[in-house]
């Protein structure tokens, strides 16, 4: 165990279940609900549970994506809550949802939880949205869009000398290659990285390849603590989860590092063991650089197996996608112990670490 | 950059206090498959409603599941046109983009056939002579006139049957 | 268009904010309608510009306002070449983190450079301001940096 301040050995909480679904540029047929409905029942349906096994609900969404209000209210009927279910929500990504259920069956009252989380893309206009979880008065009135921002962070780190062109292109090139295994993926391809140089600048230094997907989908896990854990599947132990945020002052920050993954890895004890895969949520190619050294990881990590956010990218739900994506691969036996991250806010402003563990 | 004129003119304007930040978002927005049949159905002067297949509630507009069970409801039932009053306010108070003469009804109404009530004006009454259990009837937009909205219905008004028992409403208060 | 199939709708949504901004929000913006850059002094000594009522390092509350630029140094640019609707310039600029002269942070903003070949980090900046007329206490009140020595 490293020497955390307060931290101690958490109650074993285990991801029982995973499920998303298939991700799509646009899904214009369904709504919230139906989008929800078909994965909450598989996430229930592969551990042959319902949702009177569920003591706990929490979701992770937001309203902006689709211009409505209460979605998150209204989602619930995808669910079922009648009699009435102790529920919550969170304006985040899923993955700070499964931080809540986390910390409440901490408390050592409840088993087991439900985590769900939607994020539809395709109804709005994305570089305007994203704008406004910025800073009201100095820097939304600007209207500066996501893949400005990001382009630069990418140009720092290659004035810092840590990153070039060419390695945001290997990033991207394998992602989507490794992404040919996946059939929920919705960019996979084999293009190699001296091709994809040949994209044009959507902002430089960015190029295409560099962007993540625009993306619908939604996802959802199960967790279960005490005796469901064992019951309801082999478990996949969070051994460690803590998550922090940094200003959201981009200028008084230094973009080409991430101290708040650092300190949240340290929380969650990620070097406290060998780390056999992990699930970054690096939207923007060269993210995965700053996070895989805060995380300290080194080359023989297997990164992103999955694709990665560069696969697809949904708002709200690429985070929550990252910890049922690294429990995938202990559950089915390619890793033994795995950490799981998500991202939230501008440039990497708010990180999540997750750490998992077979038996 | 600004001169010396400019910097000089602004000097007596006091400070700012307030920063005007208008937002303006376009969406496509899609209502899905269940509330586009419920909608299609308006368009062609019907209440469209949903079962569910485990409970065999009826939900008007659907969603497409059913908020007890969870489970998608895919059998579509066609609602009558009249309903009960479950309860009602009168609306006394004007407010800005107010359409409708005050003071007017609203209620919400059970159709015949459905187990959830939906909000709809009442109108051809006197305000003071609305009540629970009054039955009602939905009046439609001219044939020609009737879109897949809301819009389609102009109002419920009295059908001249006798109230509802209490006993048959209360369970959808 | 099959029964089966969902219907769609274009929606538009608007919220009129008008925010109150506080004395030190407040007072940035009151020295960018009256053409002055300004920032306000960190717990630590440091400069922080556009300024906030905390530092954000300790939390701390930020004291004196001091008076900064109108030059600065690019720290980080990203060049748009095809500006969107809502961008601050309707023709290919880049997005700058400005460090101004006498601030420890940067600022966010636009910088008219003319091409993507004539700026470079490190390079040298100065603000561009609306005419006085038009600056109403707003980031908008910066039309936006340019290259010392006025390469754009």
């Amino acid at each position: 165990m490293s020497a955390v301040a307060g931290r101690r050995t958490p109650r074993p909480v285990s991801i029982a279940s995973f499920a998303q679904a298939r991700n799509v540029r646009r899904d214009d047929e369904h709504n919230e609900v139906e989008m929800l409905m078909p994965v909450v029942a598989e996430v229930f349906g592969t551990i042959g549970i319902t949702k009177d096994d569920i003591d706990f609900i929490c979701s992770g969404s937001t309203d902006y994506l689709i211009g409505g209000p209460f979605s998150f209210v209204t989602a619930l009927d995808a669910v079922g809550v009648w009699p009435p279910k102790s529920e919550s929500h969170v304006e985040m990504d899923g993955a700070w949802a499964l931080y809540e259920a986390w910390v409440l069956l901490q408390e050592g009252e409840i088993d087991a939880a439900l985590v769900y989380c939607f994020g539809r893309s395709s109804p709005g206009n994305l570089n305007e949205i994203l704008a406004l979880q910025l800073d009201p008065y100095y820097v939304a009135p600007l209207w500066p869009d996501p893949v400005s921002l990001a382009a630069l962070q990418a140009r720092a780190l290659i004035d810092a000398g840590k990153a070039t062109e060419a390695d945001f292109a290997a990033i991207a090139s394998r992602s989507r290659r490794d992404a040919l295994d996946n059939p929920k993926a919705q960019v996979a391809n084999d293009i190699p990285a001296e091709k994809l140089l040949e994209d044009e600048y959507i902002v430089s230094p960015l190029r295409r390849h560099a962007l993540p997907p625009i993306t619908d989908g939604v996802a959802a896990i199960v967790l279960a603590a005490g005796d469901k854990a064992r019951q309801w599947s082999k478990p996949v132990w969070i051994t460690g989860l803590d998550h922090r945020i940094e200003t959201h002052s981009l200028g008084a920050r230094d973009l080409t590092s991430s101290p708040s993954t650092a300190r949240a890895a340290e929380g969650a004890g990620v070097s406290d063991g060998p780390i056999d895969v992990a699930e970054i949520h690096a939207p923007f190619a060269h993210q995965e650089i700053i996070l895989k050294e805060a995380l300290g990881l080194d080359e023989t990590v297997v990164v992103n197996p999955s694709g990665g956010p560069l696969a697809a990218n949904p708002l709200m739900s690429a985070g929550l996608i990252r910890i049922g994506e690294a429990a995938t691969r202990i559950s089915s036996g390619r890793a033994h112990r795995a950490v799981a991250h998500a991202t939230s806010g501008p440039c990497l402003q708010q990180n999540l670490v997750c750490v998992l563990e077979g038996e | 950059m600004a001169d010396r004129d400019d910097t000089a003119a602004a000097g007596d304007l006091g400070p700012v206090t307030t920063l005007a930040t208008p937002i303006r978002l376009d969406f496509e927005f899609t209502p899905g498959v269940a509330q586009s049949r419920f909608l299609r159905g308006l368009e062609r002067g019907r209440f469209i409603g949903q079962r569910c297949p485990k409970c065999g509630m009826v939900y008007v507009p659907s969603r497409g599941s059913c908020p007890t069970d969870g489970v998608p409801t895919t059998e579509d039932v066609e609602l009558a046109n009249v309903g009960t009053v479950t309860t009602y306010c009168v609306v006394n108070v004007p407010f800005a983009g107010q359409s409708i003469e005050i003071p007017y009804i609203c209620a919400q109404v059970l159709l015949d056939g459905a187990n959830i009530s939906f909000m709809g004006l009442i109108q051809e009454i006197p305000a003071d002579q609305i009540r629970m259990g009054m039955r009602v009837e939905a009046v439609w937009v001219d044939p020609d006139r009737l879109t897949p909205s809301l819009a389609s219905v102009r109002y419920f008004r009295p059908n001249g049957e006798p109230d509802a028992d209490y006993e048959s409403f209360k369970e959808y208060l | 268009m099959p029964e089966s199939e969902a219907l769609h709708a274009s929606h538009r949504l608007e919220y009129p904010y008008a925010r109150s901004v506080g004395p030190v929000i407040g007072a940035f913006l009151t020295g960018l309608r009256d053409g002055r850059l300004l920032g306000v002094r960190g717990s630590g000594g440091s400069v922080i510009v556009p300024p906030t009522e905390y530092d954000p390092d300790t939390g701390d509350d930020t004291g004196e306002v001091v008076e900064v630029g109108p030059g600065g140094v690019v720290e980080s640019w990203a060049w748009v070449p095809d500006p969107l609707p809502k961008h601050p310039s309707d023709r290919p600029f880049a997005w700058a983190l400005i460090r101004l002269d006498g601030a420890d942070t940067a600022l966010l903003h636009a910088v008219d450079s003319g091409g993507p070949d004539r700026l470079a980090t490190g390079d040298r900046v100065t603000v561009r301001f609306r005419p006085a007329a038009e600056r109403i206490g707003s980031m908008a009140d910066i039309e936006a940096f340019v290259p010392e020595g006025g390469a754009a």
